[in-house]
């Protein structure tokens, strides 16, 4: 179980996250909406410990993780997997080296064993084959699927995503969606999905929760959240110009 | 006058955030050196791009100085009818001082603009972050391969310059200016001793440490995108230039004052 109490942070003089309260269930997938820069990214970068925040607290299976040091801090991470919004594959490493990079680094495998590995996590996401290939050699939609696959072949028990549908076709975006469906179900994973794409927070979620102005303002289940009352929220999933949030902004303007 | 004084301020609040953020780089890649393991391939690899790669860079350089060099001391000791005195000032000048500063500042452009701006896209597309989820440093997986190859090659990579140096001395000499080509080796090596040398290629190591740790704190901190890439590469070659100068002046100083 992962469990966000009071978190917040500041980057200079803008509060990003003020007093964030989160409970995310083991085996459960978690949508995380709200607009661009509302802090979605920042919140999942204090989940894997890559922040440290100015007060507050993150609980990884009752362990509280903003305190670690970065060695004990380094054995949590090797329980997430991280998708990142460009796929932030290494570009001077083949295929098969980003795949295989958590388990070259932690694990003494054999070689025969760490292609297995790799071939295995490459297959889950339907690109058996490309190993050898560059980063630059890959699509948009290939370079997504290869990041979820360097973050499965860790075998974590939580898998987060950064935007993973922005940035590519509809089509792409479907079958991204369908995947994290897919690999929820049969990796049995914890999931964090962070998106802005309504479509696909319908789709991958079994919760949802709106982050607005550093805090979360709703959370349900996808039918309830499209069936809500709450303006903000309303506003956002329906894609309205008019309406509370962007009143907030013209009050600042 | 009072935005004058704020200006100067910044730039002293600016000043001191770089020497303490450089500081805390330098600490942790030296505490990260000796943690094991350390993948040596790594170092290999990167001692190949700073070191083999700029051979060719470094050869070019080295014989123009070395040219340069033995020109315009002929043009002075020929006043004085001192022409035998060429050999040595070529050889002492190239191993004390030119060899070290010359080879830093080639491979500073080279190889520590390079490392900035590698480490500085890999800073704006996340792969930096990408590193600690998955529990690898970026200090031990970046800094330390680049300091241990830098620190290696910059002294390997002097030592090849002064003797390419004193080639080109060797050629205006014995070719244009009719002095023996056996006088002209026995005057380089009596006028040299262990101590010229040990001094050059002990400046060479903390100028290729100078040029790992800025290349590489300024690659960390990029901010934007490819204009705050472009502008980090100009802000490292540029800091590696003046602390290169600055680190061989008191270097001089010291062996000068202190060991003569």
């Amino acid at each position: 179980m992962i469990e966000i109490k009071d978190l917040s942070k500041s980057f200079g003089e803008h509060k990003v996250l003020d007093g964030l309260n989160l409970r995310i269930e083991t085996g459960s997938t978690c949508v995380i909406i709200g607009r661009s820069g509302c802090g979605k990214s920042v919140l999942l970068k204090h989940i894997v410990g890559i922040l440290r925040p100015e007060r507050g607290e993150v609980f990884i299976d009752g362990q509280e993780i903003t305190s670690l040091s970065d060695k004990e801090l380094d054995k949590v991470r090797l329980k997430i997997g991280m998708v990142f919004q460009g796929g932030a594959l290494f570009d001077s490493l083949t295929v098969a080296e980003n795949v295989g990079f958590g388990l070259i680094e932690h694990n003494h495998f054999s070689h025969k064993e760490l292609l297995e590995r790799v071939e295995e996590s490459l297959s889950l996401v339907d690109l058996c084959g490309i190993g050898n290939l560059m980063p630059s050699e890959l699509s948009g939609g290939m370079k997504k699927r290869v990041a979820l696959a360097r973050a499965i072949c860790i075998k974590p028990q939580i898998i987060l995503y950064d935007e993973p549908t922005t940035g590519v076709d509809p089509i792409t975006a479907d079958s991204i969606n369908e995947l994290i469906r897919n690999l929820h179900d049969k990796l049995k994973v914890t999931s964090i999905v962070v998106t802005h794409d309504m479509k696909s927070a319908y789709r991958v979620g079994d919760k949802l929760d709106m982050l607005y102005q550093g805090k979360i303002i709703a959370e349900g289940s996808p039918a309830e959240i499209q069936n809500t009352q709450h303006p903000v929220v309303h506003q956002f999933i329906n894609g309205l110009a008019k309406g509370p949030i962007t009143e907030t902004l013209e009050c600042f303007k | 006058m009072r935005d004058l004084f704020i200006n100067l301020g910044q730039k002293f609040l600016a000043f001191l955030y770089f020497f303490g953020g450089l500081g805390s780089l330098v600490a942790q890649t030296f505490r990260w050196t000796f943690i094991p393991p350390l993948k040596k391939e790594r170092v290999f690899e990167q001692a190949k791009k700073a070191g083999y790669d700029s051979l060719p860079i470094v050869s070019l350089i080295a014989l123009f100085i070395g040219v340069i060099m033995a020109l315009q001391t002929a043009y002075q000791m020929q006043r004085l009818g001192s022409e035998m005195y060429i050999a040595s000032i070529v050889a002492l000048s190239m191993v004390r001082e030119l060899g070290p500063v010359i080879t830093a500042l080639v491979v500073a452009g080279r190889v520590g603009a390079a490392i900035a701006a590698e480490i500085g896209t890999m800073q704006v597309t996340e792969q930096v972050d990408a590193l600690q989820t998955l529990a690898a440093n970026p200090v031990k997986y970046l800094v330390v391969p680049r300091l241990l190859a830098l620190s290696l090659m910059l002294p390997v990579l002097t030592l090849y310059s002064n003797i390419i140096g004193i080639l080109g001395g060797y050629l205006i000499c014995v070719y244009k200016l009719g002095i023996a080509s056996s006088m002209y080796l026995q005057i380089t090596f009596d006028s040299l001793l262990f101590k010229d040398l040990f001094t050059g290629l002990l400046k060479a190591l903390f100028f290729g440490m100078i040029i790992a740790f800025v290349s590489c704190y300024e690659g960390f901190n990029v901010e934007g995108g490819a204009e705050g890439v472009g502008k980090a590469t100009t802000r490292a070659v540029v800091t590696t230039f003046i602390l290169i100068i600055a680190a061989d002046c008191i270097f001089t100083a010291f062996f000068y004052f202190i060991f003569p």
